[in-house]
């Protein structure tokens, strides 16, 4: 009996639709979000991750109808992410249909946030983004904002600690170095953050090759997220956790259904 | 008729559209007559276990689990809606621990584990002559807590290992509980909810 490694796909969404471009530029639409939930989940997706980057409210009422119509016909859990500024955000995604948030820039101007939304919901529901890269911080990790344009000089390891401790109930890692660049996940990065994070550790950005999904869980994570390769069809779901299962990794291969 | 007991906590349209697909009516609501009445009431839950009681006793939900026990008729604790029906839970770092609706005589209490919560899908060690569990015995479901009950009670106990084992089902004649959430845990959580509901 063990806990089994988590394969989440993540879906960029603006507007309705799916996006995901390298170094999250160069957008390309690869569908609706929707059908692309219930496809990932008849796949095996162990979660699904929606991100929201639209830039105009009008944008995050229509997500807000996207989660809703998912959390309708899609029963795995659903996390979704982008512009949440306040508990109240967060009240109006989980009635919506999410199962969990996830909160980055907003966390980083306030961190007390982090302690609000725990408070009020429960630890579990709040996932950290953390958008690091390589800076000359303390662990030699940033913390950015706005998708990686913008430095904040905050060391990335001191701020894992400090989210743990004000209550988040899970860390997702995007490699702002890795993401887009399907040339493996950041195995450093990964490894120091692990070493300080005391609850569960989803590893994102760069994922590319099968082994590049084993090499994540040996240097800690719990969970492996990742978007294009999914989108574009380079691996199913399937693949990967076959070829996880072949490598003795525990993956759930539920056979009802 | 399948009423989810709607007390201030989480996503409880996923809950309502997964009971649905038993072929049950189900209505999601606070009112103690109608909560009582259903033919199943299904304590959903998340968060703490002392917010929990606060809001489940806002609504009078104890009195309304406990006169469903008394009378007979079927309940489902998930999560922390099965958490609150032990006598006690000291989620709090007060030391004090906090009542609970009392169906069950034991504490919930952290697990021991390095990396917590126990988020993800497990496996479970089915309780022979389970009804919960019969025909996905070998399924995963999905978890997400960090506290759990550890004593065995009730009629049928299955068990999950995490850092130590606890309670991750209890079949007790008319009221059942899973740590896990099944209308979070795909077909195999559907199929789970399907033996539930055919109880009913």
């Amino acid at each position: 009996m063990t806990l089994s490694v988590r394969i989440i796909p993540c879906l960029d969404v603006t507007e309705g639709r799916v996006v995901k471009g390298v170094n999250f530029t160069n957008l390309v639409d690869a569908g609706d979000p929707v059908e692309m939930a219930a496809l990932y989940g008849i796949e095996g997706a162990d979660e699904l991750t929606f991100l929201d980057i639209s830039a105009s409210s009008a944008g995050r009422e229509t997500t807000l109808d996207v989660v809703r119509r998912t959390a309708e016909q899609v029963f795995i859990p659903l996390t979704v992410g982008g512009g949440i500024r306040s508990v109240d955000d967060v009240d109006r995604l989980l009635r919506a249909g999410a199962d969990k948030v996830s909160i980055n820039t907003s966390a980083i101007a306030r961190p007390q946030l982090i302690a609000e939304i725990a408070d009020r919901f429960g630890s579990q529901v709040l996932v950290l983004s953390v958008d690091a890269r390589r800076a000359r911080t303390a662990s030699g990790f940033e913390v950015t904002t706005h998708g990686g344009r913008e430095g904040t000089d905050i060391d990335a390891l001191a701020w894992v600690e400090q989210a743990c401790a004000l209550g988040v109930g899970e860390i997702l890692l995007n490699s702002m170095d890795a993401d887009g660049t399907r040339a493996g996940y950041d195995i450093s990065m990964i490894t120091a953050v692990r070493a300080v994070a005391g609850v569960p550790l989803i590893a994102s950005g760069g994922a590319g090759a099968l082994e590049d999904f084993a090499a994540a869980l040996d240097a800690g994570a719990d969970a492996l997220l990742a978007a294009s390769v999914f989108h574009f069809g380079i691996h199913r779901i399937g693949d990967v956790k076959s070829y996880l299962a072949k490598h003795n990794y525990p993956v759930r291969t539920n056979t009802i259904g | 008729m399948i009423a989810i007991l709607d007390y201030g906590s989480g996503n409880l349209r996923s809950a309502e559209r997964a009971f649905a697909t038993s072929g049950h009516d189900v209505v999601v609501t606070s009112d103690a007559r109608i909560a009582f009445e259903a033919d199943g009431l299904v304590v959903p839950g998340v968060g703490a276990f002392a917010a929990c009681m606060k809001g489940l006793d806002a609504i009078d939900g104890s009195e309304i689990i406990r006169k469903r026990v008394l009378s007979e008729r079927s309940v489902l604790g998930i999560c922390i809606g099965m958490q609150i029906l032990f006598s006690h839970g000291d989620e709090h770092s007060d030391g004090v621990p906090h009542s609970g609706v009392g169906v069950w005589d034991a504490v919930v209490s952290k697990i021991s584990a390095p990396i917590l919560p126990h988020m993800g899908w497990n496996t479970v060690d089915a309780a022979p002559g389970s009804s919960l569990f019969k025909g996905i015995e070998d399924q995963a479901f999905y978890f997400v807590h960090s506290f759990a009950a550890k004593k065995s009670v009730g009629v049928h106990q299955t068990w999950t290992t995490y850092g130590e084992r606890f309670l991750s089902g209890v079949e007790d004649g008319y009221v059942s509980a899973t740590q896990f959430h099944p209308e979070k845990s795909g077909a195999a959580g559907l199929a789970l909810i399907k033996n539930w509901s055919n109880s009913l």
